[in-house]
């Protein structure tokens, strides 16, 4: 589970970006073009020149995605209790309070129902910038009520994905989330309700072995790293260079774990146009 | 029996020799109470080290060189077994092992994680890790049991998922998320037994069951102590508070709702004794297969995804 180190890592860096005295502008991770701004947000916070799709959270999402004010949002504040009062270089209690405080949201995935074109939907979006979009109990039970509202309303599922994996400080509690997950899946494909799930960067650990690789339709972003055990772990454990474009959604589709790669601008219309296949 | 002797261990098995020697002099001298009241003095021992024994303490038990493995098990409860090899799509992955056997003449199917027990067979198992066609391979074999209606049986024994190029290019997360899936409805019931290390998604890709088991000296969580203290201490030297604070022991599972029984090991532990290990956890498996087969089947499956979704703590 190396994911932990990279998303230190990840979450410093943005910070540092956010220092940049002139705010307005960006530069892209990858091509390093200077981009401003309204433009990123304009293009769907992905590269103008490269394509490059910037990491987004939950309200991005929604705003993209769904018809004005669409969004109700579920079990807004379900919070962890740190149910085995864990504790490291510094407490779970702790790490959750400043994360609250940091995002202004209260765990790592968001839910609710939403209109995407004209479709009735029920969502849930994870935010990586809440501890690594780590997956404890409330992500899986927030996924649980989600999938129990589909089957209830009869509304497909959306799942966006965007994980570093089961989150530590649950420990086997986090574990069982993928358990809960999954077994819930099977009562929502015997209801034969569609459930499509996207996957954006990064998605690794747990969440992609259960939730993320179960959709009816798997559709990634361009360029996200979507894997099960990560990069620096499987170079330390194998000893060798992993090859070029290794766990990208490129790497995906040509070994076969994904349907279609999917550009952010796309995507509403491509899930609307799923949606209405599964419908008609 | 026990070749590898941990550190705590040492008392215990240093004093057990000292009666083994005495006893070969007690033909020739009068020394019977003494073998007498050092016996009782290791039995003493034995109980007060293992009431007291500290989670990193159990970590290492569990991965006792000599404790036995799921073919150790297999072999001494079951009769008939016949071994089944290969997922029917890209190779046989020895590192998990499953086939048809009889527990006092009923045939169910057995699948468990295999660990080797020295370098050659160690490399020849993968040390119990398996790879995406091993996940494949225990999902065949269940849905082989699901068609004959035979009960299935799962041993948890494992460091981990094998975290390789090859099982990333062979879908190591979709095959581990497919078993979660597949496994939630499957049409038989399953019992899941952790007889050792239960690392994470590695080993939950074959855990999910109506009756979770867990013997007295095993660990089960979402990484390993060493793994967590090197990701959030970012050093290696703190693998026993990780231990401590992950709460992976069978009572603090037992506590925490994830698994339903623990199943008690011979004295010492079950390294100490393997066929008498065999005999406890197959009569617990007995009484778990019988209750079992009472309940209808789509009542089992209900209950079963309703067991796990009730899973996790929270507030609200
Ligand atoms: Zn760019």
């Amino acid at each position: 589970m190396a994911w932990f180190k990279r998303t230190k890592s990840h979450i410093e860096s943005e910070t540092k970006r956010k220092d940049i005295p002139d705010g307005m502008w960006v530069k892209c991770e990858s091509c390093s073009e200077i981009i401003h701004k309204r433009q990123l947000e304009q293009n769907f916070h992905t590269c103008p020149k490269c394509n490059y799709h910037f990491r987004i959270g939950s309200s991005e999402y929604i705003e993209i995605l769904f018809e004005k004010k669409s969004f109700k949002e579920l079990d807004k504040k379900i919070t962890s209790s740190d149910p085995l009062e864990f504790v490291d270089t510094k407490s779970y209690k702790a790490r959750i309070k400043e994360a609250i405080k940091n995002t202004g949201i209260y765990d790592a995935v968001r839910t609710g129902t939403a209109k995407l074109n004209g479709h009735e939907v029920v969502a849930a979006i994870m935010d990586f910038s809440f501890i690594g979009g780590s997956m404890g109990s409330v992500v899986g039970e927030k996924i649980s009520r989600a999938i129990d509202k589909s089957i209830k309303t009869r509304r497909p599922l959306l799942i966006i994905s965007k994980s570093g994996g089961a989150r530590m400080m649950e420990a086997a509690l986090s574990l069982m989330q993928l358990a809960k997950t999954s077994a819930k899946l099977t009562k929502l494909a015997e209801q034969k309700i569609p459930y499509i799930s996207v996957i954006t960067d990064p998605t690794t650990g747990g969440t992609t072995a259960s939730y993320a690789m179960l959709g009816d339709v798997n559709i990634a972003e361009p360029g996200a790293l979507i894997g099960f055990a990560g990069p620096r772990v499987i170079k330390q454990a194998t000893g060798k260079d992993l090859p070029k474009g290794f766990q990208t959604s490129e790497f995906l589709l040509e070994k076969g774990f994904i349907d279609f790669i999917c550009h952010r601008k796309e995507l509403k219309e491509k899930i609307s146009q799923l949606l209405d296949l599964f419908k008609n | 029996m026990a070749k590898t002797v941990l550190e705590f261990e040492k008392p215990i098995i240093e004093l057990e020799a000292k009666i083994a020697e005495m006893r070969k002099l007690a033909d020739t001298l009068d020394i019977a109470e003494e073998i007498k009241s050092l016996e009782e003095k290791v039995s003493l021992l034995q109980d007060q080290i293992f009431s007291s024994l500290t989670r990193w303490q159990i970590v290492q038990l569990a991965r006792h060189p000599d404790r036995p493995y799921t073919l150790d098990y297999i072999e001494r409860m079951t009769t008939n077994f016949i071994e089944l090899h290969g997922d029917r799509c890209f190779r046989d992955d020895k590192a998990v092992v499953g086939g048809f056997g009889m527990l006092d003449g009923q045939t169910a199917m057995l699948i468990g994680q295999q660990k080797g027990r020295d370098t050659k067979s160690n490399i020849y198992r993968n040390f119990g890790m398996m790879n995406p066609e091993g996940y494949r391979k225990a999902l065949r074999l269940m849905k082989l049991a699901e068609k004959f209606e035979k009960p299935v049986i799962t041993f948890l024994d494992t460091p981990g998922a094998y975290p390789g190029i090859e099982a990333e290019e062979r879908g190591q997360a979709e095959a581990i998320a497919r078993n979660l899936f597949e496994m939630s409805r499957l049409h038989i019931p399953i019992i899941v037994v952790i007889i050792g290390e239960g690392a994470s998604g590695g080993a939950l890709g074959i855990g999910i069951g109506d009756r979770i088991l867990m013997l007295e000296n095993c660990w089960y969580s979402v990484i390993s102590p060493e793994s967590c203290s090197s990701i959030l201490w970012r050093s290696w030297d703190y693998k026993e508070q990780a231990a401590e604070a992950l709460k992976l022991t069978a009572r603090d599972l037992l506590d925490l709702k994830i698994i339903d029984k623990i199943v008690p090991e011979p004295t010492g532990g079950a390294h100490r004794n393997h066929e008498e290990a065999a005999m406890i956890l197959k009569k617990v498996l007995l009484d778990e297969l019988k209750r079992l087969k009472k309940i209808k089947i789509d009542k089992l499956i209900d209950d079963r995804v309703e067991k796990f979704s009730n899973m996790g703590v929270y507030s609200e």
